[in-house]
């Protein structure tokens, strides 16, 4: 049985910061994580925006390239670090707000950064072995760095929403091979009750996400009997600007295949939602025919790898919802960094 | 707002149900037991559109304590595209760029939470259509 996508969407907030504000508050240089790390901007949501409404959203926008009846979604999977609730699943809330309950199984997962691929790949493996018509899976998050750490330039918001299915008719690109790597790396975490994550600073660069997402992206390559030539597309996660640039250089990669996935210099990074959103970027403008290979990374530390090939239908339905390039541009809104700081609850406000 | 009374509106607040007079067509947000027009008993319940235009606005400074800390916030009545009128916080675009006849598109929102520790109420918010 071939799956594979049968609708995808996207949710961007509308607000930006760019690197110099923060920058300045803190006494940084802002042309160096310009140049070395490639941020220029990130999004930032409002105080009415978290993860479940930027997934209602993106899910939402997925329904309508489907044109599925969301009664027939079988499963509905959000991934996040940033869930609103510690105990209340962000799922069911979604599953309700697109009418999938209640004959729908919901889960959240957490992975750091991964979590939305994660999603994906269970709603995957669920129509594959034939329980489940339809599966959604999310990756969303509205992630937090502490102020002034090297984060902050990157932590953003947003979601990214597929549907997998087995329709032939509403087939958007075909799910051809899957692959996963996994080991224990503390190159990132944040403790129960802590508001802010920590990291291990370099150590999340070459055992963390060079390590892993390398490792994934071969593993894939040699399972599906692919070279990176036979690639149109190739998306990464994108912790900042430089990181999918040098994976892609490390496994032969060219900068035209990641360019139009490697939304992070102008997006940020939105961790769960980061190389899923940068996936619908990609189906927003592939043709027919074109292979795509998507790689996530979480911290902690692994990777979930799909090889997908785009079916006619792509053009057919993409612009059915707003184009993720659009959602970028379109709308912007810039908030300085007292407005920021507000937005993303870092001021103690006096107790009632 | 206790749990149970928002959970009770979540057709509402969550998926924008309304219902549809079957006798004579009028639609009505919230959903109602009797048509005020033909006083029709049989209704079809239908997700509206999301769609509508801004009938009026006003800017809300001094808000009840549920929503103290959004404050200033525009709120305004949105004449849906599928008829019903509803009000709604009009978010995501300077004040001074509020307009009458304005379009807008109701995106899903927090409306508001019980403190830190309480249930968070979402539903939906008027957006500026995006051009």
């Amino acid at each position: 049985m071939v799956v594979g996508i049968v609708g995808y969407g996207a949710h961007i907030p509308r607000r930006r910061i760019k690197v110099e504000d923060i920058a300045k508050v803190w006494g940084a240089d802002a042309a160096s994580y310009k140049r070395g790390l490639e941020l220029f901007q990130k999004s930032v949501p409002a105080l009415d925006e978290d993860t479940i409404t930027l997934s209602v959203e993106a899910a939402r926008n997925a329904l309508a390239r489907s044109g599925i009846d969301p009664k027939d979604i079988g499963a509905v999977y959000v991934g996040s670090e940033s869930h609103p609730y510690a105990v209340k699943p962000s799922g069911v809330t979604v599953a309700e707000a697109i009418g999938a309950t209640p004959d729908c199984h919901c889960a959240d997962f957490e992975f750091a950064c991964k979590a939305g691929s994660e999603g994906m790949f269970v709603a995957y493996g669920l129509v594959k072995a034939g329980l489940i018509k339809y599966g959604m899976g999310i990756g969303a998050d509205t992630s937090q760095g502490a102020p002034g750490d090297a984060l902050e330039y990157s932590a953003a918001a947003g979601a990214a929403a597929f549907i997998m299915g087995a329709d032939e008719e509403r087939m958007i690109a075909t799910v051809d091979e899957t692959f996963s790597f996994m080991t224990d790396t503390p190159d990132f975490w944040r403790r129960e009750h802590q508001f802010y994550p920590a990291h291990g600073g370099r150590f999340t660069g070459e055992p963390a996400y060079f390590r892993t997402v390398t490792g994934a992206a071969r593993g894939i390559l040699e399972k599906s009997n692919l070279k990176p030539e036979d690639f149109k597309y190739v998306v990464f996660h994108q912790p900042n600007g430089k990181f999918p640039k040098r994976a892609a250089k490390i496994l032969g990669f060219s900068f035209e295949q990641i360019d139009v996935g490697r939304l992070v210099p102008w997006l940020g990074n939105t961790y769960s939602g980061s190389s899923p959103i940068g996936l619908t970027a990609i189906l927003d403008v592939a043709d027919p025919g074109d292979r795509i290979l998507m790689c996530s990374y979480g911290s902690g530390a692994g990777s979930d790898a799909f090889v997908f090939t785009v079916r006619d239908r792509v053009r057919e339905v993409r612009d059915l919802a707003p184009r993720t390039r659009w959602l970028m541009d379109e709308n912007v809104t810039y908030v300085e960094y007292g407005e920021y700081a507000k937005m993303r609850r870092k001021i103690r406000l006096a107790e009632k | 707002m206790p749990p149970a009374r928002s959970w009770r509106a979540y057709p509402q607040t969550y998926r924008l149900e309304a219902a549809r007079c079957s006798k004579c067509g009028k639609a009505f947000f919230p959903p109602r037991l009797v048509c005020n027009k033909c006083n029709g008993r049989q209704f079809e319940h239908f997700e509206m559109k999301h769609t509508g235009k801004v009938v009026t606005h006003t800017i809300i400074r001094t808000p009840s304590d549920e929503f103290s800390g959004q404050a200033p916030f525009a709120l305004g009545i949105i004449q849906m595209d599928d008829g019903p009128r509803l009000t709604s916080q009009i978010v995501d675009l300077p004040f001074e760029e509020l307009r009458i006849g304005m379009p807008v598109r109701l995106e899903f929102r927090r409306i508001s939470s019980e403190g830190e520790a309480g249930a968070i109420h979402y539903g939906h918010k008027a957006v500026p259509v995006r051009i």
